[in-house]
């Protein structure tokens, strides 16, 4: 009864706060205590990508932030070119740095000016709800 | 033409601390006595008294200061990388959720307690002192060169005590290695004073008799401890609460205020005294 | 046949390794193991002092390794049970006085003459904790329903999953009010953060501060509940599947004393 009059009134239990800050701490916990893992998964995702579009494998950024009630992924991976969808090349005319669009902030939020090139951030979640959108 | 006196100009009232700042290790021997939680508390009190405060986690590899003030999400440097010279010790500090003028330089997780350098260490302490009235020292368990790193800087000391067998033992060794340089002060903590009124539990008295340290303050078992934990807010927030209360009388004490001295916290009504009442109040 | 050796660590300190320890090997011993208790926590020894055997030290650990002395000569037998002896930790030492080498040498040259080997772990990750581990074949965490205390036995089990080790969870100092009015992780909470399989759950008890005071081991006192407590963790660690005890749902009355005592 007085539990019930608890939450009535709107008191939490501490521990559902707990649980839920134990288990990002833990996730940080376990990234920082395996950046080789870190570097396998960056590699990884980049070769993945490479295998649908063209990447300047030089200004990729993944890093991993702090979001609210989660941890998240955030990649940044500038696109050289994209393949016309029966297969062939498009000019890679992006070598050389371009005028600056007003080009999105990466994720890591250094307001260095990117190439203007379209630019996917791809969002995972950690935890066993991740999933990978197919490119 | 008098010849004007020198003297020593006074340092301005607003300049950078005239005087050093305090650096205090906490410290027991055995593990789970309270000391992260009693430096998270005394940090607090002595902020919300208008001290300046930085707490360092030295408990390399097992960090937990940092989740007991809620600081967790915040931590993206630590000792380590300070000592090591790759970030300023600026970006590592972090400010406290809650209380002003309070600062965290949160431990590694995932380096050992050997990396740390000794002398690296006392430099440190040494330049915070020149920053901050006090630097708290959250030793880790045990007596090991994790415990010598976490004392190297430090100019006092305050050792935290169960009233247990084993946590007054572990203690006492500490208090020899401390040797002459210290005088430590001694917290007693999670006291439960019906078991000491049963004969269950060793009473202050008890303790003191074998420790005898000076008594800086004495703290009730507290549930409530494990639910301020849980969210990652200071019990001293609350002075509300009876060992809320008792960090702040603790904090006064260490600054040399006029307070009165530790006492045991009084028995609470037993339980079957409380269901007595209750029983009394209405026929069965 | 050579004994089981298990570590009780935690990461933490003050979650209870030693107390388990004590009362879950006097608990074998009277279940008819032969049973060998060592105290790896070099420099602030207590298992001794929780058994109420500290008196009779003569040698220890690291005069064993040293060959200063045989190890039956050091092992300390506690006449309250039929099998039960302790190796008592040096005290005036440091944790890098003995080797993981040297040690689990000691810890064979024991399991030789027993059938349960239990090693007290010291708190922490480092010389103390890889010493007692690697003299170990398995591994119970014991971790209490509290943050630190959870992060502390992760980091842990991570360790010893690296050794490849098997582990078993037990949770201690549970308190059901406190979980019931939602101001304490549950078991199944503890559970899905660490995720390894569960071998007990041990409710807080006054008594354990009373019993340590006296050296000796609660599972002496048949009117302690823990005793029946630890009889179960025994008989998990026998390998025999024994049902976890509830600490939901005390009924009415058990409600009524909850929310009397959270206040």
């Amino acid at each position: 009864m007085i539990e019930f009059l608890k939450r009535l009134f709107g008191h939490q239990g501490s521990s559902t706060t707990a649980k839920e800050r134990l288990r990002l701490v833990l996730m940080t916990d376990h990234l920082e205590l395996a950046p080789e893992m870190i570097e396998q998964m960056k590699r990884e995702l980049v070769e993945v990508i490479s295998r649908h579009v063209e990447v300047d494998r030089e200004r990729i950024e993944v890093n991993f932030e702090r979001q609210d009630r989660t941890l998240a992924l955030l990649a940044n991976i500038p696109i050289i070119s994209v393949n016309r969808p029966n297969g062939k090349h498009e000019a890679a005319a992006a070598s050389k740095p371009a005028k600056a669009e007003s080009p999105k902030k990466a994720a890591t939020g250094n307001g260095e000016a990117k190439p203007p090139t379209r630019k996917r951030r791809r969002r995972k979640k950690s935890g066993p709800q991740a999933s990978t959108a197919p490119a | 033409m008098h010849q004007v006196e020198s003297i020593q100009p006074e340092p301005a009232a607003s300049a950078a601390p005239a005087k050093l700042g305090r650096a205090i290790v906490l410290t027991s021997g055995k593990g789970g006595v309270g000391k992260t939680t009693t430096t998270a508390n005394l940090g607090t009190a002595l902020a919300r008294r208008g001290s300046s405060v930085v707490m360092i986690d030295a408990d390399v590899g097992l960090r937990n200061l940092d989740i007991v003030l809620g600081l967790e999400s915040r931590v993206t440097h630590h000792l380590l990388d300070v000592l090591e010279d790759r970030v300023t010790l600026d970006d590592a500090l972090i400010a406290d959720k809650h209380s002003e003028n309070l600062f965290l330089l949160a431990a590694a997780q995932s380096r050992e307690k050997d990396e740390v350098e000794t002398s690296k260490m006392q430099a440190l302490v040494s330049s915070l002192r020149e920053r901050f009235d006090y630097v708290l020292i959250d030793c880790p368990a045990g007596i090991e060169l994790g415990f010598r790193n976490a004392v190297a800087g430090a100019d006092e000391a305050i050792v935290v005590c169960t009233p247990e067998v084993s946590a007054v033992r572990d203690v006492d060794r500490v208090v020899g290695l401390l040797g002459n340089r210290f005088r430590p002060q001694l917290v007693i903590n999670r006291l439960r004073p019906q078991l000491v009124k049963k004969g269950k539990m060793l009473s202050v008295e008890d303790v003191n008799a074998i420790l005898r340290l000076p008594l800086l303050g004495v703290l009730a078992e507290e549930p409530e401890i494990v639910v301020t934990t849980n969210r990652g807010e200071p019990l001293a927030l609350h002075k509300n609460n009876a060992t809320g209360a008792a960090y702040h009388a603790i904090a006064a004490r260490l600054a040399g205020d006029d307070v009165p001295p530790p006492m045991p916290p009084a028995v609470k009504p037993t339980l079957f005294e409380r269901i007595g009442s209750l029983v009394g109040r209405k026929r069965t | 046949m050579s004994a089981r050796k298990i570590v009780l660590t935690s990461g933490k300190g003050g979650v209870g390794k030693t107390t388990t320890t004590a009362n879950l090997g006097a608990t074998l011993a009277k279940r008819g193991h032969r049973v060998i208790l060592i105290d790896a926590d070099i420099g602030l020894r207590n298992l001794d002092l929780v058994l109420g055997l500290e008196k009779r030290i003569v040698f220890d650990l690291v005069e064993v390794a040293e060959g200063r002395c045989q190890l039956r000569q050091a092992l300390i037998k506690d006449k309250r049970f039929e099998s039960l002896s302790i190796l008592p930790a040096a005290q005036t030492r440091e944790k890098d006085a003995i080797t993981p080498e040297q040690f689990s040498a000691i810890v064979e040259r024991a399991a030789e003459q027993a059938d349960y080997v239990l090693i007290d772990s010291p708190a922490g990750i480092e010389t103390g904790f890889r010493n007692a581990v690697a003299g170990a074949s398995e591994a119970i965490v014991v971790t209490t329903p509290e943050v630190s205390s959870i992060r502390d036995a992760d980091r842990v089990v991570g360790k010893i999953a690296a050794d490849g080790k098997p582990m078993r969870l037990i949770v201690n100092r549970l308190r059901p009010e406190m979980v019931r009015s939602g101001d304490m992780l549950s078991v199944d909470d503890v559970c899905d953060v660490l995720s390894i399989e569960l071998l007990g759950i041990v409710p807080d008890d006054e008594e354990v501060i009373d019993t340590t005071n006296r050296g000796e081991p609660l599972v002496l006192n048949d009117a302690n509940r823990l005793r029946a407590i630890y009889d179960k963790i025994a008989r998990r660690l026998e390998g025999e599947l024994v049902p976890f005890t509830s600490f939901d749902g005390q009924g009415f009355l058990g409600r009524i004393l909850d929310a009397l005592k959270a206040g």
